[in-house]
């Protein structure tokens, strides 16, 4: 299926790349990392849940095979373009009206710590319209209500399409709540990346 | 528990952080706004309150503002939080502070006093207990009444076993505890030498000269102008060569302070004072 000019005109003209996913997540969140080109333009931001022991491991992968800049998130770290940033385990990501991050390690929302909904909302209120979302594989409700706040601000949005996901309540808790633009699989998201 | 909450704008937050400074005498100007935000519009649903409501709470109700401050302050913690910090203070640090007469450590933004006990039990595996006292401070009082008693669900203590396990500790984290039902009780000896108190670390001043200041996941919650601020008073607290432990996420951002410690772990965000 040829994805519509309207979709590929609002990834285009975003400045962020939001990703939010969890279990059964990683294959396809590891392969959009390996394919972002280093001169992407945009800033993209990584929210996944993992273990709060299992620090550095996915970070480590990651840089090794990414073409971007990509680090994990420090506190109050200014949010650049051309840069990959993940969400470290055992903190919640902000985004800071300044344009900085900033980490709060308060309760869990929908038992993760980082919470795909927490960073979500906050990427909303500071940068509007301005962000192009994807809510991958998962088992839980997290990022579904961050991905309606996103796009009420007007922000592009996407689910994956929960047949084509490894666990598909996450996806499809946001198509419930209608929270997505657009519906893809995990080849038009590539294709849409790609584009 | 799910995330969305109703929007306060940017105006109502500075009108309540500036009621709060001319009531209470507590200023959380310098906070972080994102998380301030998130925390307020927490206490509004929480207690049910509209904007209006929780300026009259504020204004006119003092048991209030207690409650209040609870729930606005972050106060989630863990045994041996980040093991990997532990193992470094284990290594790298408390062989230094052992040469030490006395060791004198702050815990600044204790919370429930899970650091306080941590380091106590650091210390004790040490054969260091004796010789050292450990501070716990917090602006909360609530919290501070639970660090004082040392009683925690053994639930907890189950699930913060792991984090012992990697800090290479010796034993298990339940022996430091005695367990009846679900309440942990911790080691009454593991008490003798600590001291929960009140300290504000944006009004307060020095209180004592210590060997190591760990303010761990507070400055997260402040805007780097006040961390700065805050480093001058932990810099003014150490004694020369004196350790500041970070949060894993927090590093010394301000050029001055840069020049003044020495990052003596980068990745576990442990300093050293240079000069005097």
């Amino acid at each position: 299926m040829a994805l519509d000019e309207n979709i590929i005109n609002r990834w285009h003209s975003s400045e962020i790349l939001l990703i939010g996913g969890s279990a059964g997540s990683f294959k396809l969140m590891f392969k959009v990392v390996q394919f972002l080109p280093a001169d992407l333009n945009k800033s993209v931001i990584i929210v996944m849940h993992r273990k709060r022991n299992f620090a550095s491991e996915i970070e480590r992968l990651f840089a090794r095979n990414s073409m971007m800049k990509l680090r994990e998130i420090g506190d109050k770290d200014i949010i650049d373009k051309n840069t990959i940033y993940v969400a470290p385990a055992n903190y919640h990501v902000l985004i800071e009206g300044t344009g900085h991050f900033a980490l709060d390690v308060s309760d869990p929302v929908w038992f993760s710590k980082p919470s795909i909904d927490i960073t979500f909302e906050s990427a909303a209120e500071v940068f509007k319209n301005k962000c192009t979302a994807i809510l991958l594989s998962g088992a839980n409700q997290d990022g579904a209500a961050g991905l309606l706040k996103l796009r009420d601000a007007g922000s592009l949005t996407i689910a994956q399409d929960p047949d084509d996901a490894e666990l598909p309540e996450m996806p499809r808790e946001a198509i419930n709540m209608k929270a997505a633009d657009y519906v893809l699989n995990t080849i038009e998201i590539i294709e849409l990346l790609r584009s | 528990m799910n995330a969305s909450l109703p929007g306060l704008s940017t105006e109502q937050i500075a009108e309540l952080i500036d009621l709060v400074k001319k009531v209470h005498g507590f200023d959380f100007s310098n906070y972080s706004k994102a998380s301030l935000k998130r925390r307020l519009n927490r206490v509004m649903m929480i207690k049910k309150l509209e904007f209006y409501d929780l300026k009259h709470a504020l204004l006119n109700h003092p048991d209030f503002f207690q409650d209040f401050l609870e729930e606005i302050t972050v106060n989630v913690t863990e045994m041996f939080r980040d093991p990997s910090f532990y193992k470094a203070l284990n290594t790298q640090v408390i062989p230094y502070l052992s040469t030490y007469q006395h060791i004198k450590m702050w815990s600044a933004g204790c919370s429930s006093g899970e650091e306080v006990y941590s380091l106590a039990i650091l210390m004790e595996q040490n054969k260091l207990r004796e010789k050292s006292f450990i501070y716990g401070t917090d602006i909360n009082t609530v919290v501070l009444k639970e660090a004082r008693l040392g009683i925690y669900s053994y639930r907890n203590i189950k699930s913060y076993a792991e984090n012992y396990q990697i800090a290479g500790l010796k034993g298990s984290l339940t022996d430091h505890f005695t367990i009846m039902y679900d309440a942990a009780t911790v080691h009454s000896e593991l008490k003798t030498n600590t001291l929960f108190s009140v300290h504000n670390l944006i009004s307060d001043t020095i209180f004592n000269e210590f060997q190591l200041i760990s303010c761990r996941n507070v400055f997260i919650y402040f805007e780097t102008q006040l961390q700065e601020k805050i480093l001058e008073l932990f810099y003014n607290s150490l004694c020369p060569h004196g350790f500041l432990c970070l949060g894993s996420k927090e590093t010394i951002r301000s050029d001055t302070f840069k020049k003044k410690f020495k990052a003596i772990n980068a990745k576990e965000n442990i300093y050293q004072k240079i000069g005097t």
